[in-house]
């Protein structure tokens, strides 16, 4: 018996939550004595994987996550779990990790419990703390299901800083059958010069009090210097000052970094939906009756274009 | 054409949570429930097609009788049928399998869902729905092009966008980008009334299925202390904390 984890890459490179994934489904397997085997495609950095304590990892060297659809991943993934009699299916709840669990909990016929935020509580029957409500409130799920898939919320657990497995590399080819009933990806755009936000580990967020889309190179320049993602409230994407793919909130993402720097946004309950499971959270506002103080750790009453540009200063300064 | 919207209904965002005495249950007192909001996003965008093309939308629920105001809702907004499956929505497998049960007779061309619900943002339903009717499945879908049978999509990625062809039948699972936020529609008077003729047809659950994820508590996140205020002119003062005490810078 085995634990399998499905590690995602981005055009061959692995991330943080690729490294979380890993390290979750090490500390079960060290728990369970079962082996750990990650599943991966077109990855071009195997062997990172060794450091956190994989006993075999699987590359199908022909395939990409970026190619394929959700059933060509599905398909290719439940074939290794089934050869390795996986009795746990690890994925992290990225965009990727969400199309593809539903589709192989029924494949396989699994329990499928998402969002976990915490190791399993016990192993048989499985319980797993999860989020729920937006972050305003967690629920255990149980689980009778003998075999079950555990998507994990991204940087809820964080990274093993070692482990050690015996990290065998396989790359194999993998052949696509029923394709039917399919998808053509035709193109994919990405955002590579910036950090993605369900990975950021600080992210650094404006709303209507800066005024206007001209006001976003402040914001930029602190993200540059704090290594952060940039987010946004919904009135901002709304009025088209910033894309959609930066709306942090109720009806957008839902992020949970080290650390949350909210700028000129009252803190409505919608967006704390969005932001709320952040460890950290620093707002600066001008009104000392915004709601967001109330959800925050530190808090700044002044005016953004005053504060914004001395916290970069003194960062800078900082960093040397 | 003939479109599916799956809804659920769910508390209102602003809903403050809370439980029963022993913490297994929720506490429904004072919860006002609406629409699913990602739900809603789906349900305008069947309403578009609709005006374009002369499209019949089914809205669909699996839930008990208390969640009928929102399924008129639906009726009001533009929906012309709804169908309840009369049937506690206990987990989200239950909730697919019903759904899946009901488009094993009748024919849809697009079935629509909500990315997830806003209570247990489990995100599980659409790609259950996908896979049991082996469907194409496109997931955080922003954007829908349909051209004569051929759909085109765009979708959230986790670095960016991804736009992708298919052919119907499609399991959508919606967000907001397939329809804005400004282009959800208030029930108007006349709809209202309309909704009144239009049919709800509840359905019993005849399927037999074991129930086999259940809650076994809920719990609250803990509080944060209270907050620190500063000035505007102790920057110096923040970085401080946020490096020797909160440790992440």
């Amino acid at each position: 018996m085995a634990i399998v984890t499905v590690i995602e890459n981005w055009e061959g490179n692995l991330k943080k939550v690729s490294f979380e994934t890993l390290s979750y489904g090490k500390k079960m397997a060290e728990k369970l004595g079962m082996q750990l085997i990650a599943v991966t495609l077109g990855c071009a950095e195997t062997e990172k994987m060794i450091k956190y304590g994989a006993d075999k990892i699987i590359n199908i060297s022909n395939l990409t996550f970026e190619q394929n659809s959700n059933k060509n991943i599905t398909q290719i993934c439940s074939e290794i779990i089934k050869e390795n009699e996986a009795k746990f299916i690890i994925l992290s709840n990225t965009n990727t990790g969400k199309s593809i669990a539903p589709l192989l909990a029924i494949e396989l016929n699994t329990g499928l419990i998402s969002n976990a935020i915490d190791y399993p509580e016990t192993h048989t029957p499985l319980i797993v703390k999860c989020k729920s409500f937006s972050s305003k409130a967690y629920v255990k799920f149980q689980s009778n299901y003998s075999t079950n898939i555990i998507t994990i919320l991204p940087n809820s657990i964080g990274e093993l800083s070692e482990a050690t497995g015996n990290g065998e590399i396989i790359n194999i080819e993998k052949e696509l059958i029923n394709t039917n009933n399919n998808i053509n990806i035709e193109n994919r755009s990405t955002e590579n010069e910036k950090i993605s936000l369900p990975d950021a580990e600080i992210v650094v967020s404006a709303g209507r009090g800066l005024k206007g889309p001209e006001n976003w190179n402040m914001i930029e320049d602190l993200a540059d210097v704090l290594g952060a993602g940039t987010a946004c409230s919904k009135p901002v994407s709304d009025m088209g000052w910033r894309p959609h793919s930066e709306h942090v909130g109720q009806t957008g993402l839902a992020i949970n970094p080290e650390l949350y720097i909210a700028i000129g946004i009252s803190g409505a309950i919608q967006h704390l939906a969005g932001v709320n499971s952040s460890k950290n959270i620093v707002v600066i506002n001008t009104d000392p009756e915004a709601p967001f103080f109330k959800a925050a750790n530190y808090g700044i009453i002044g005016d953004a274009f005053v504060v914004v540009p001395k916290l970069i200063n003194a960062l800078k300064k900082y960093k040397n | 054409m003939n479109i599916l919207v799956c809804i659920s209904s769910v508390p209102d965002t602003t809903s403050s949570i809370n439980f029963t005495a022993d913490n297994k249950n929720l506490n429904t007192d004072g919860l006002t429930y609406i629409i699913n909001p990602y739900d809603e996003f789906c349900l305008t965008k069947a309403i578009f097609i609709k005006e374009k093309t002369s499209a019949t939308i089914t809205v669909i629920n699996v839930g008990n009788n208390n969640t009928e105001p929102i399924l008129r809702k639906a009726l009001a907004i533009g929906a012309d049928k709804a169908v309840r499956i009369n049937r506690e929505a206990q987990n989200s497998r239950i909730v697919a399998e019903c759904i899946y049960d009901y488009c094993t007779s009748h024919q849809f061309d697009l079935i629509f869902c909500g990315r997830e619900s806003i209570d247990y943002n489990g995100g599980k339903v659409p790609g259950f729905l996908a896979a049991k009717l082996n469907l194409p499945f496109i997931n955080g879908c922003i954007g829908l092009e349909i051209k004569d049978d051929l759909l085109e999509c765009k979708r959230e990625v986790d670095n960016g966008h991804e736009t992708s062809t298919t052919k119907s039948p499609v399991v959508i699972a919606g967000q907001k980008g397939l329809v804005e936020e400004k282009d959800l529609r208030i029930p108007s008077m006349r709809g209202i009334m309309t909704a009144r003729t239009k049919p709800l047809e509840v359905i019993e659950s005849t399927l037999e299925m074991e129930h086999n994820i259940t809650v076994v508590e809920y719990e609250k996140p803990l509080e944060r202390s209270t907050c620190k205020m500063l000035n505007e002119d102790e920057v110096d003062k923040l970085i401080d904390l946020l490096s020797n005490e909160a440790k992440v810078i």
